[in-house]
């Protein structure tokens, strides 16, 4: 019988604890899945400040889908109630402008996780081969994360709400031929309604989550199937011991379950910070605007995306309209972050760690994350915050002009990426991790 | 002795005000009339202003605006009673329990007014402290507009000066630029240059008067979320946990890892 080969539990526990642990898991993989995923699986013992996030993402997720559930129980998906249910959350449920704001900062909590996720696997080149499809699972993940992060902006029908919803989903009208019919398609009635309200209200509450859920655990056992990166870039599964033990390898369960703590903590004292003492973090979490109830005759002066979408917002506004359409920018827009899923193929060189790239990469690397931000910065702003140019250069908007080449840097790291990483002259990688 | 208290006061609420700043409050926008703001001198933790705030409100604002998110018993957190509340702030025969509402109707408000008065819930949260304190504090005699009122922050607004029997009743007197070179006058066009001239005082003196403004926009922006103050207060002890808690998962770790090299 497979059940009785099965090594016997061991501890210090009660004998009738033993006993229920040796039921469960002759009927549920329970130890051997502790084992796989916790106790004996064995991540470099290298990892840096950089390999917190991914953890905290988790944890974010977590607190998001709790006080979600919260939530729901005292919102109303109706455009006539919807802003006052909230404002009722707020008031008059106990505790609930804490897992009101735990959520709103969640939301923004939840993207400086996963980008900062996400530049670690550039820095040390996590996405290549074996672990291709980690990062597709991840880029998927940052895919339905946007989407839901949009769906629920809706939900408070603010200002912000309504109209943010407007401009996104008018995009889709600039689609050649199918555009009209897919953007009345999504809002479900002509212009945003109650009818949109609750649609979003279900993909919000139910289906993303479910589908976001399911690619986290797709992420995590594929990257538990190969193994982790490290700083170094180096596998370290290549040097084993006589039992079969990575040398560089330490159990994920307890060492890096008590470092992940220490993490928690300086996060959450991060984000206690701006729950407690700035919850609207200057207009950047929660916008002043949102603070007006939605009203569909009034559109505001100036309509901006939360943080998060900014970049992308940047570089749709920064191509020209072509025949009097945005299609080019809306493409543009959606090729910035497909072009993501090939960044594994796109990526030639000898060395996965920027600790062992030569000179182009970290050029290539440091000005993308220069262009980001600035495309980030420039996406909360009307395009004449810095002003125009003299007549010289047909007195085009400084902040246009700054975005384009921005947009163009951003495409060149992607397009380019083939030749300098190929070119660039890396160092040799060490054998065994250094630190 | 009082006027000591009075300063020392205002230094508070400097303070308190100053470290909303660096938090954040809404962005000053000159986008309205490009007037400068002033700097609203508020303090959530003062009771006795935060009171008077809401007497003003209550006989001046609450006529035409609802705060329909807000009800009346939970002024009891300014340290009010419930009959202080019932007998000295609602007028109508609402019950203590019930939302801060209008007997006037929408559709009464504006064909008054043009456009039906917001329910002012949240509006210190989406105008800011400073707007509403520049707002209220910026209304003149226009004998072009319908209502004979205008405003300095919010030109050709709907809304006649609902406190000019205290303010009384000022003229705006353009002035020209002073001091300013050619291309200094032409960078400062957008910038109106102006002053104001009482023509008939009102029943408080300037000083009063933007004392009561201040109290009157501490209480909106006390209104526009009621659990500020105790947001704050609860997370300085969850900070306090965290950073009693940081050392000792410090040191959990640093044992753990002491076999790792």
């Amino acid at each position: 019988m497979a059940a009785t080969d099965k090594p016997p539990v061991t501890g210090t526990g009660s004998t009738a604890l033993d006993g229920l642990l040796t039921w469960v898991d002759q009927r549920f993989p329970l130890i051997s899945s502790w084992k796989a995923h916790l106790a004996e699986y064995y991540a470099p013992k290298n990892f840096n400040f950089w390999y917190y996030f991914g953890g905290l993402a988790m944890l974010v997720l977590a607190i998001q889908i709790v006080t979600g559930i919260f939530l729901t129980m005292n919102y109303k998906p109706d455009s006539n109630l919807a802003f006052a249910s909230v404002e009722y959350i707020m008031r008059e449920v106990p505790g609930g402008w804490i897992i009101r704001y735990m959520h709103s900062t969640g939301a923004s909590a939840f993207f400086v996780c996963v980008y900062l996720h996400m530049f670690r696997a550039l820095l040390y080149g996590s996405y290549r081969r074996p672990r291709e499809l980690i990062w597709i699972f991840g880029v998927l993940v940052y895919l339905l994360l946007m989407g839901e992060a949009f769906f629920g902006y809706l939900l408070p029908w603010g200002q912000m709400s309504y109209w943010g919803a407007q401009v996104i989903i008018n995009l889709f009208s600039a689609i050649p031929l199918i555009g009209p019919d897919l953007s009345l398609w999504i809002r479900g009635d002509y212009v945003i309604s109650d009818a949109t309200l609750n649609r979003f209200f279900a993909l919000h509450v139910i289906a993303l989550p479910l589908a976001l859920l399911g690619l986290v655990m797709a992420h995590l056992l594929a990257l538990h199937e190969v193994g982790s990166n490290n700083p170094d870039g180096i596998e370290i599964k290549e040097k084993k011991d006589a039992r079969g033990v990575p040398l560089d390898g330490i159990p994920f369960h307890p060492y890096y379950t008590v470092k992940d703590i220490l993490g928690v903590v300086v996060f959450l004292i991060v984000f206690v910070v701006i729950v407690f003492f700035a919850p609207e973090m200057g207009g950047y979490f929660l916008e002043y605007n949102n603070f007006v109830p939605a009203d569909p005759l009034q559109t505001p002066a100036h309509i901006a995306p939360v943080w998060y979408f900014t970049p992308y917002y940047s570089i749709l506004r920064a191509v020209p309209p072509l025949f009097n359409s945005q299609f080019p920018g809306v493409v543009a827009m959606g090729v910035s972050v497909m072009v993501l899923f090939v960044l594994p193929w796109l990526d030639r060189g000898a060395v996965k760690s920027i600790r062992y790239r030569g000179a182009h990469f970290k050029v290539a690397l440091t000005a993308f994350v220069i262009v980001f931000l600035v495309l980030g910065y420039l996406g909360t702003e009307p395009i004449t915050v810095w002003g125009q140019f003299g007549s010289w250069l047909g007195n085009a908007d400084r902040a246009t002009v700054v975005s384009r080449i921005c947009t163009l840097v951003y495409f060149a790291f992607f397009v380019l990426m083939p030749w300098y990483t190929k070119v660039d002259k890396t160092k040799p990688e060490p054998d065994r991790v250094t630190h | 002795m009082k006027k000591l208290i009075a300063a020392l006061r205002l230094t508070r609420a400097n303070i308190v005000l100053s470290s909303a700043v660096l938090i954040g409050s809404p962005a000053v926008m000159a986008s309205e009339g490009g007037v400068r703001m002033d700097t609203a001198p508020i303090n959530q933790t003062d009771v006795a202003s935060l009171q008077s705030g809401a007497r003003t409100f209550a006989n001046y604002c609450l006529n035409c605006h609802s705060a329909s998110l807000m009800r009346w018993n939970r002024l009891m957190e300014l340290g009010l009673s419930e009959s202080q509340i019932k007998d000295n702030l609602m007028f109508g025969s609402d019950k203590v329990g019930d939302l801060m509402s209008v007997s006037m109707s929408r559709k009464e408000a504006k064909q008054a007014f043009g456009a039906a008065p917001p329910d002012l819930s949240v509006t210190a949260r989406a105008r800011g402290a400073d707007w509403l304190y520049s707002y209220l504090r910026g209304f003149y005699r226009d004998p072009a507009r319908p209502t004979g009122w205008n405003n300095a922050v919010y030109e050709n607004v709907g809304m006649p000066n609902p406190l000019w029997q205290l303010q009384g009743e000022r003229v705006r007197v353009e002035q020209a630029a002073k001091g300013g070179d050619g291309a200094d006058s032409a960078h400062g066009a957008a910038h109106k240059s102006f002053k104001y001239e009482m023509v008939k005082p009102g029943s408080l003196t300037p000083v009063q008067f933007d004392e009561t403004v201040r109290d009157l926009v501490n209480f909106l922006v006390y209104l526009a979320e009621p659990a500020a103050t105790s947001r704050r207060q609860i997370g300085t002890l969850v900070l306090l946990f965290l950073l009693a808690l940081w050392p000792l998962v410090y040191l959990l770790k640093r044992e753990y890892w002491k076999d790792v090299h």
